[in-house]
């Protein structure tokens, strides 16, 4: 029987289970705890995060629920040190777009201690943190920026489509020894999903094959996983019939399910929300370019949003997000190309 | 809470714990003299940052920890590195780029770091620490070690919103943490009678709810008291301190640097403040340690430095196969 939940409650169910778990796993960002810890009037744990997806941790592990001042650098720098310190923390960084003020310490200082450090550091800190277009958040909340983090060796980037992929990538995200940055898509929250009660864990670089089919294969990321789907519905009632590809982490990425599919079916659309400019989806071209260039019938098409910083009015934003139309052209692009 | 002298009267050091002190500063700067040599002849890559004059520093500090505790350093980290007990034939074959080096050739002087020892690494990242011992403390503070972590940052890094951000954080958390303002004067070439907007860096203390106090750093007895004031605290529950630490670097922000920005203090401050000159007027003066006592811990350090330069000289390179691994710790 179907256990139905929400891509928020598959989250905040995988961080309730670990830190159940494991004494180790603490949970720090701003509003998590709602200012609980100054003693202030109004409920303890309001938000639980600014979208609630922590909410109700406080209750039960009010000694590892902290609250933090806007003050990204600080608190994810300090959840890079308690992670070398024997700690798990799991930070929340708000929107990814905030990265801007703290980005040192991810890629300077968390990705770097094992390997500058001659192989002595464990650094197992997992940053959440929510992204993506759609909520009419404009240019400044709305970024899909795992491409920047997927260039820096040493991070694993996880990118979660649907609420069964949060909870067992989640867990994988808090057992793991190197730091995650966990890229939650804030349009997904309410995505209803069939969801096991208990703990389970999603490998890294295992890609997920969502669909099978013989004539074309779309590899698509994150929120833009159900849009391939969609696009796919349709294209099989004109007879073409792709194959979904989730490669759910783009580090490491699962290359080799992709090339074993694209030398099956010739032809590969990649669809990344991200801007096209060094983007994964572009990656995952170049490679398949180098590694499978003979199997390929037709030219990679890549969908991604446009070159432009994400817009706030409605109109412009619908047309900058990646459409399941924009997939099913691309696909026909592939599929009618001829020589 | 403001710039306020400690006034407590110094418990006593043992002569046992004068000589740890005084062999601690003799380490680091016959390292750091060492160092200065070895890289004019070429044979030492990349970039070096000397701590020769500061060793009152990280040794008045350092003295306090023990395993428990943690610290982060900066670009000039040698002499954190020896302080906090990192093993000197280790940090010069890392300085030389070897595979025998503490962080086998991958990290460099930049980047020396044992975490086993507490040490969280110099750091090439001017203001990349304080955030990161915030956490080190955090640590401490839920598994009740009863541990301390410090920041030792410079003048420079005094300007950045990471040690600004670290010290709230640090005050709001009430973490066991204490940051060290190493304030040389210069930030590079950039002198920080300029560059700090503030009289003194410490000034800044109050502005996160905490003590700040302004010590001598060519007086190791001054840096011991100060830090073990605040680090008792710390170990108390009493949360996180700024210490600015005054003195004068003797060598350039890197080797080569030809120091046309400074006059010449360095020569009065080695002449007149050198903190190793004034430990041992004082502490013979008053009987507490000999002459002789001194100068056996002048020749057994410049053996040790001698056989880290030989030995890291003589060690193997890192192999091509050193490039691909310890990225992650599974991929």
């Amino acid at each position: 029987m179907a256990r139905m939940i929400s891509y928020r409650e598959a989250i905040n169910e995988a961080l309730a289970l670990e830190m159940r778990r494991d004494p180790s796993v603490i949970v720090m960002g701003e509003d998590n705890a709602g200012g609980a810890s100054a003693g202030s009037p109004g409920e303890e744990d309001a938000w639980g995060g600014v979208l609630g997806v922590t909410k109700g941790l406080y209750g039960e592990f009010p000694d590892r629920v902290l609250d933090t001042p806007i003050s990204e650098s600080a608190f994810i720098g300090a959840a890079v040190g308690a992670a070398t310190a024997g700690l798990r923390p799991v930070a929340e960084l708000m929107f990814i777009d905030f990265m801007g003020v703290c980005f040192d310490q991810i890629f300077n200082q968390a990705a770097k201690f094992r390997y500058m450090f001659g192989g002595k550091a464990v650094t197992p800190v997992v940053i959440r943190t929510m992204y993506g277009a759609g909520l009419r958040a404009a240019a400044q909340h709305s970024q899909v920026l795992y491409p920047l983090f997927t260039h820096i060796p040493g991070l694993k980037v996880v990118v979660p489509s649907n609420p069964y992929e949060a909870k067992g990538l989640l867990i994988q995200a808090i057992r793991d020894d190197d730091p995650v940055i966990f890229c939650e898509h804030k349009a997904l929250y309410d995505m209803q999903g069939d969801v096991p009660e208990g703990a389970y864990v999603i490998p890294f670089g295992e890609a997920n094959v969502v669909r099978d089919g013989d004539d074309v294969t779309i590899v698509a990321l994150g929120r833009m996983v159900s849009y391939a789907s969609e696009a796919a519905e349709e294209l099989a009632g004109t007879g073409v019939d792709a194959e979904i590809i989730d490669p759910r982490t783009t580090s490491p990425l699962d290359t080799e399910t992709i090339i074993e599919s694209v030398e099956r079916t010739g032809r590969l659309v990649v669809v990344d929300e991200s801007n096209p400019r060094c983007s994964v989806a572009r990656d995952i071209s170049a490679i398949v370019a180098e590694e499978a260039f003979g199997a390929l019938k037709a030219p990679i098409q890549v969908v991604t949003a446009p070159h432009t910083p994400v817009p706030f009015s409605d109109v412009l934003e619908d047309l900058y997000i990646p459409s399941t139309q924009d997939i099913v052209n691309a696909v026909k692009t592939a599929t009618d190309w001829k020589r | 809470m403001t710039a306020t002298a400690t006034v407590r009267t110094q418990e006593g050091l043992s002569a046992d714990k004068l000589r740890d002190a005084y062999r601690m500063m003799r380490t680091i700067r016959e390292f750091e003299e060492r160092l200065h040599t070895e890289f004019a002849t070429g044979e030492i890559p990349g970039f070096v940052h000397l701590y020769a004059g500061e060793e009152a520093s990280a040794t008045g500090v350092c003295t306090h920890l023990d395993e428990r505790d943690t610290i982060a350093s900066t670009h000039r980290g040698h002499g954190h590195c020896i302080a906090k007990g990192v093993d000197v034939k280790g940090m010069m074959a890392e300085i030389y780029g070897k595979a025998t080096g503490t962080c086998h050739g991958k990290g460099g002087s930049m980047h020396i770091a044992d975490l086993a020892k507490g040490m969280l690494g110099a750091n090439g990242i001017v203001g990349g620490g304080p955030p990161l011992i915030c956490g080190t403390a955090l640590a401490a503070k839920i598994q009740g070690t009863g541990g301390v972590s410090v920041a030792f940052f410079g003048d420079g890094a005094s300007n950045q919103g990471t040690t600004l951000e670290a010290m709230n954080l640090a005050s709001v958390w009430n973490l066991p943490a204490i940051f060290v303002a190493e304030n040389n004067g210069y930030a590079e070439s950039t002198a920080s009678t300029w560059s700090v907007a503030a009289d003194d860096i410490a000034d800044r203390a109050s502005g996160f709810g905490m003590p700040g106090v302004i010590v001598d750093g060519f007086d190791f007895f001054a840096v011991h008291e100060a830090a073990g004031e605040a680090i008792a605290r710390a170990r108390a529950g009493g949360g996180p301190t700024l210490i600015e630490v005054k003195f004068t670097r003797y060598f350039g922000h890197f080797e080569g640097d030809q120091q046309t920005y400074r006059a010449d203090e360095v020569a009065r401050a080695r002449e007149e403040l050198d903190c190793l000159k004034r430990f041992r007027a004082r502490v013979t003066e008053t009987g507490e340690l000999s002459a002789d006592d001194l100068d056996a811990i002048d020749a057994e350090i410049g053996q040790l430095v001698e056989e880290s330069v030989v030995e890291a000289k003589a060690a193997p390179l890192p192999t091509e196969a050193d490039l691909l691994t310890d990225v992650y710790i599974n991929y």
